[in-house]
C-alpha cells in the first residue's frame, strides 16, 4: 500500500472520530494531527500532556510509575520503599529490564520489592511508625544499601503521613540520606509529573550533597549520561563509544546508575541528556545552578550516532573531535555490514510506533538506516516540546497521535496497514492477533540493547526476525482455501 | 418495634455527646433497648453510660490485634447503664492518618459481626462536629441512619454548622432514605434563643423536637462520668433529657432538609440582634487606620 496523501490522512482522523460522541470528538481531535514539517510549533497542530477521558483505554502510567518504575527504580545502589500498600511494589517489580551490575540483595537491590504493605489500620492510625521501623530493619538487613527512597502511593497523600519528618529523623539515625519522594498516584496526568517531581526530589535531597567539596579529581572530559535507563543493557552499549572517543563517563542516570554517580554529577563538564522527557528538568536545573551545558543525543542508528557524537564532540576540544572521527570510522564496517545484511529485507517497510516519551521520534532514524518508514507515531505522556521535536523528524503527511485510545489505534493500524508496529505490552496481542509483526518498543522484547553501533546490530536482525517471521505467512487456517494460497507461497 | 437508627451531629463543642448519653439513658428508662456508636476519634461518646474514662475502641483493638478481622464483638461491645450497648470506632490521634476511614472500617464490622440483629430499639451515632469527609458521613449512607437530629444552640457558629449538615443531609437524603428529623437546642443562654432556633428550624422545613434549658447539674454528673437520670433522677433536668427521649420515641416528622443560603442566614441572625448590618465601608480596615479616618 502506497503511502497516504495529506488529504487522505486528514480524511482517515476525521472517519476515526467519527463514532466518538460530540464532546469526546471535540477533545480527541485536538489530539490527532496530520505531520507537516513546516509547522514551528506543535502547538499549532496538536494537544499534549492533558487529562485522559474516562473510557478510552489510554495506557498511561502514574506518578508513582514515573518516579519509581522510571527515574528512582534503577538507582542500583538504593532501596526504594513502595510506601503503601503492597500491590503497586510487587506489580512494578524488575519489569523494565534495566539491567544492572551487582549482587541483588547484597549490594545492588533493583530487582527486588521493598514495601510498607499497608493495611487497614496504617490507613486509619497512619503509617508514619511502620515506615521508621522499616527503615531501621533494613539498615540492619542490608547494611550495603547506600541510601533509600521513599516512593508514595496514593494513600500516603490521602491521610497526609508526614514522610519527609520520618525521613530526616532515619537519615540522622542511619546516617545515609532518606529520601521522600511525594510521586502519589493521583498526581497529574500520566507518569510524565512523576518524572518531575522525581528529578525535582533529587534537585533537593541528593544533588548538593557535595557542593564545596572538591576531592574528586575531575577532568576536562568528564561527562554524565543522562536519560538512559539500561534497558537491556543501552547504557552500557552508548558509554563504550564515549569513552572510546575520549570522554570520561562519571555517572550514569538511572540506568545501572549509583547514588555516588549522582552525588557527583555536578562536577562534570557537559550532560548529555537522552531521554528529554522524563530528564530534562534536572539537567535544566544543573545548568542554572552548576552551569553545566547539556545536549540531547541519539544514540539510535548510525547516522543519528554520528550526528549526535559530532555534536557532543563539538563541546570539546580537537583531540575529543577527532576521537569522535576515529569511533565513527571504527565501526563503519561493522554498521555497514549490518544494513547490507538487513537493508535489502526491509527495504521499504512502514512502520507505527506508539511509546512512552522519547522513542516515538529517537527511532525513525534507525529504521531509516535500514531503509524503512515511520508512517505514524505518537507518545503516551510527551508535552508540546517533543512534538516540536518530532515534526521535523516525521515525513509530510504522516499520522501523529498522542496519547491515543484502544480504538484510534486500531482504527488507524486497520486502515494504514503498517508492516510493523512498534509499541507495548499492552498492544502486542491485540496488533499480533491481528497478523500484523509486533516489536515492543519499551522492553525490547527480552532483547537489547539498542543503543550505539553494538545495539543497532541487535535492532536490526530483531526486526527483521519480526517483520521477516514465517509465522505471518500460516495467519490463515488450512482449511480455508482462498486467499491462503498466496500467504503460503510467501512463506514457503 | 421495628430498629430505628438516629445520627446525632453538630458544631465541635456543643454538647452532642452528652446530649445523646442522657437522652439515650431516657431511651433506656422507658424500657427502649439502646446501642450508641460513637464515630469519634476521642471514644468520648460512651464515658456517662459506661462510667469508664474511654472505653477500648473498635479501631484500636483492630490495631493491636493486627486486623479488624481478627476481632470479635465481645471484646469492642460493652454494657452499661441499663443496659445500654457502648460501642466506639475510635481512630488516630490528631494530625495523623485517616479518622474517616476508621469510622467506615468500625460500622462495616459492626455490620458484619451482626451488632445490630440484637434485639434492638434504637441506634446512635455519635459523630465528630463536621462532616469533613465521606467517612464521617458514613452512618447516613444507605441502611444506616435513617433519621439525623441536629444540637445547636442560639450562637452563630452552632447555626451555621447546623445550616451546613443540613447540606450534607440534603445530597444523602436524595440517593437513600435519609431524613433530618429535628433540631435539638442545646441552650447556651443566649437572648430569645428558643424563638431563634425554632425560626431555623421551621426555615430548613424541620422543628425544634425539644428545648434543653442550661443546668449545672449536668456538669456535676459529667465530673461524675454519670447521666443525668443516673446521677440525679429527681433534678429537673433529668425531666428534660426524659421529655426529649419521648418527643424522639413519637417523632413522626421526617424531612428532606431545605438549606438556607448564607444571606438568608445572616439576615435572620441580624433580625435576632446577633450580628450587626453588614458595613461596607469598615471591610479590610485596621484599627489604626479606623482611628485616623
Amino acid at each position: 500500500m502506497t503511502n497516504l496523501t495529506k488529504e487522505e490522512t486528514q480524511a482517515l482522523i476525521s472517519e476515526v472520530l467519527e463514532v466518538y460522541p460530540e464532546k469526546a470528538k471535540k477533545d480527541r481531535a485536538k489530539h490527532l494531527a496530520v505531520n507537516d514539517q513546516s509547522i514551528e510549533q506543535s502547538k499549532k497542530c496538536i494537544t499534549s500532556n492533558r487529562k485522559s477521558l474516562p473510557g478510552v483505554m489510554t495506557v498511561r502510567g502514574c506518578a508513582y510509575a514515573g518516579s519509581k518504575g522510571v527515574v528512582w527504580g534503577p538507582i542500583k545502589d538504593m532501596i526504594h520503599i513502595s510506601h503503601g500498600p503492597v500491590g503497586c511494589g510487587q506489580y512494578s517489580r524488575a519489569g523494565r529490564r534495566n539491567y544492572y551490575v551487582g549482587t541483588t540483595g547484597i549490594n545492588t537491590f533493583g530487582t527486588m520489592n521493598f514495601t510498607s504493605d499497608f493495611q487497614e489500620k496504617d490507613i486509619v492510625f497512619g503509617g508514619d511508625k511502620k515506615l521508621a521501623k522499616l527503615i531501621t530493619e533494613i539498615e540492619g538487613l542490608f547494611p550495603l544499601a547506600k541510601g533509600i527512597s521513599v516512593q508514595s502511593e496514593c494513600p500516603i497523600g490521602l491521610i497526609g503521613d508526614d514522610i519527609e519528618a520520618v525521613s530526616k529523623k532515619a537519615s540522622k539515625e542511619i546516617n545515609k540520606p532518606v529520601v521522600p519522594v511525594r510521586c502519589e498516584g493521583f498526581r497529574g496526568v500520566s507518569q510524565s509529573l512523576g518524572h518531575h517531581i522525581a528529578n525535582d526530589a533529587i534537585r533537593d535531597w541528593v544533588l548538593d550533597k557535595r557542593d564545596g567539596d572538591n576531592s574528586f579529581v575531575t577532568t576536562p572530559y568528564d561527562v554524565s549520561i543522562i536519560g538512559d535507563y539500561n534497558i537491556g543493557g543501552d547504557a552500557w552499549s552508548s558509554r563504550t563509544l564515549l569513552e572510546e572517543m575520549g570522554l570520561r563517563v562519571v555517572s550514569q542516570w538511572s540506568g545501572d546508575g549509583t547514588l555516588a554517580e549522582m552525588e557527583l554529577t555536578p562536577k562534570v563538564k557537559l550532560n548529555l541528556l537522552h531521554c528529554y522527557r522524563s530528564m530534562n528538568y534536572i539537567s535544566r536545573h544543573m545548568e542554572e545552578k552548576y552551569g553545566i551545558p547539556w545536549v540531547e543525543y541519539n544514540f539510535f542508528g548510525p547516522t543519528k550516532i554520528a550526528e549526535s557524537l559530532r555534536k557532543i564532540a563539538g563541546y570539546f576540544d580537537d583531540s575529543i573531535k577527532e576521537g569522535a572521527e576515529r569511533v565513527i570510522e571504527r565501526y563503519k564496517a561493522q554498521y555497514d555490514a549490518v544494513i547490507a545484511k538487513y537493508r535489502p529485507r526491509l527495504e521499504g517497510k512502514r512502520v507505527m510506533l506508539y511509546v512512552g516519551g522519547l522513542r516515538p521520534r529517537h527511532v525513525i532514524g534507525a529504521y531509516e538506516d535500514l531503509g524503512m518508514e515511520v508512517v505514524g507515531t505518537g507518545y503516551e505522556f510527551a508535552h508540546n516540546d517533543d512534538y516540536d521535536r518530532t515534526i521535523k523528524d516525521m515525513g509530510n503527511a504522516t499520522l501523529i497521535y498522542d496519547d491515543v485510545t484502544g480504538y484510534e489505534f486500531e482504527e488507524f493500524v486497520k486502515k494504514i496497514k503498517p508492516d510493523l508496529i512498534g509499541s507495548g505490552i499492552k498492544e502486542k496481542y491485540i496488533f499480533q492477533k491481528m497478523g500484523i509483526p509486533f516489536r515492543q518498543m519499551h522492553s525490547w522484547d527480552y532483547s537489547g540493547p539498542y543503543h550505539g553501533y553494538d545495539g543497532f546490530a541487535i535492532f536490526a536482525r530483531d526486526m527483521d526476525m519480526t517483520l521477516n517471521n514465517p509465522c505471518w505467512g500460516k495467519m490463515k487456517a488450512p482449511w480455508i482455501k482462498d486467499e491462503a494460497a498466496p500467504a503460503v507461497a510467501a512463506a514457503a | 418495634m421495628a430498629l430505628r437508627q438516629c445520627a446525632i451531629y453538630g458544631k465541635g463543642g456543643i454538647g452532642k455527646s452528652t446530649t445523646t448519653q442522657n437522652l439515650v439513658a431516657g431511651l433506656a428508662e422507658l424500657g427502649k433497648k439502646v446501642m450508641i456508636v460513637g464515630c469519634d476519634p476521642k471514644a468520648d461518646s460512651t464515658r456517662l453510660i459506661l462510667h469508664a474514662k474511654a472505653q477500648n475502641s473498635i479501631m484500636q483493638m483492630a490495631a493491636e490485634a493486627g486486623s479488624v478481622e481478627d476481632l470479635e464483638l465481645e471484646d469492642v461491645l460493652k454494657t452499661g447503664y441499663r443496659e445500654i450497648k457502648c460501642v466506639e470506632s475510635g481512630g488516630p490521634e490528631p494530625g495523623v492518618g485517616c479518622a474517616g476511614r476508621g469510622v467506615i472500617t468500625a460500622i462495616n464490622f459492626l455490620e458484619e459481626e451482626g451488632a445490630y440483629e440484637e434485639d434492638l430499639d434504637f441506634v446512635f451515632y455519635d459523630v465528630l462536629g463536621d462532616v469533613v469527609c465521606g467517612g464521617f458521613a458514613m452512618p447516613i449512607r444507605e441502611n444506616k441512619a435513617q433519621e439525623i437530629y441536629i444540637v445547636c444552640s442560639g450562637e452563630m457558629m452552632a447555626m451555621y454548622a447546623a445550616n451546613n449538615i443540613a447540606k450534607g443531609i440534603v445530597k444523602y437524603a436524595n440517593s437513600g432514605g435519609v431524613r433530618l428529623a429535628g433540631l435539638i437546642c442545646n441552650s447556651r443562654n443566649t437572648a430569645r434563643e428558643d424563638e431563634l432556633i425554632m425560626e431555623l428550624a421551621r426555615q430548613l422545613g424541620t422543628q425544634m423536637i425539644h428545648f434543653v434549658p442550661r443546668d449545672n447539674v449536668v456538669q456535676r454528673a459529667e465530673i461524675r462520668r454519670m447521666t443525668v437520670i443516673e446521677y440525679e433522677p429527681t433534678a429537673k433536668q433529668a425531666q428534660e433529657y426524659r421529655d426529649l427521649a419521648q418527643k424522639i420515641i413519637d417523632n413522626k416528622m421526617f424531612v428532606i432538609p431545605t438549606p438556607i443560603t448564607m444571606d438568608a442566614l445572616e439576615d435572620l441572625l441580624m433580625q435576632f440582634g446577633l450580628m450587626d448590618e453588614e458595613d461596607e465601608s469598615i471591610v479590610g480596615k485596621t484599627a489604626a487606620e479606623e482611628a485616623t479616618a
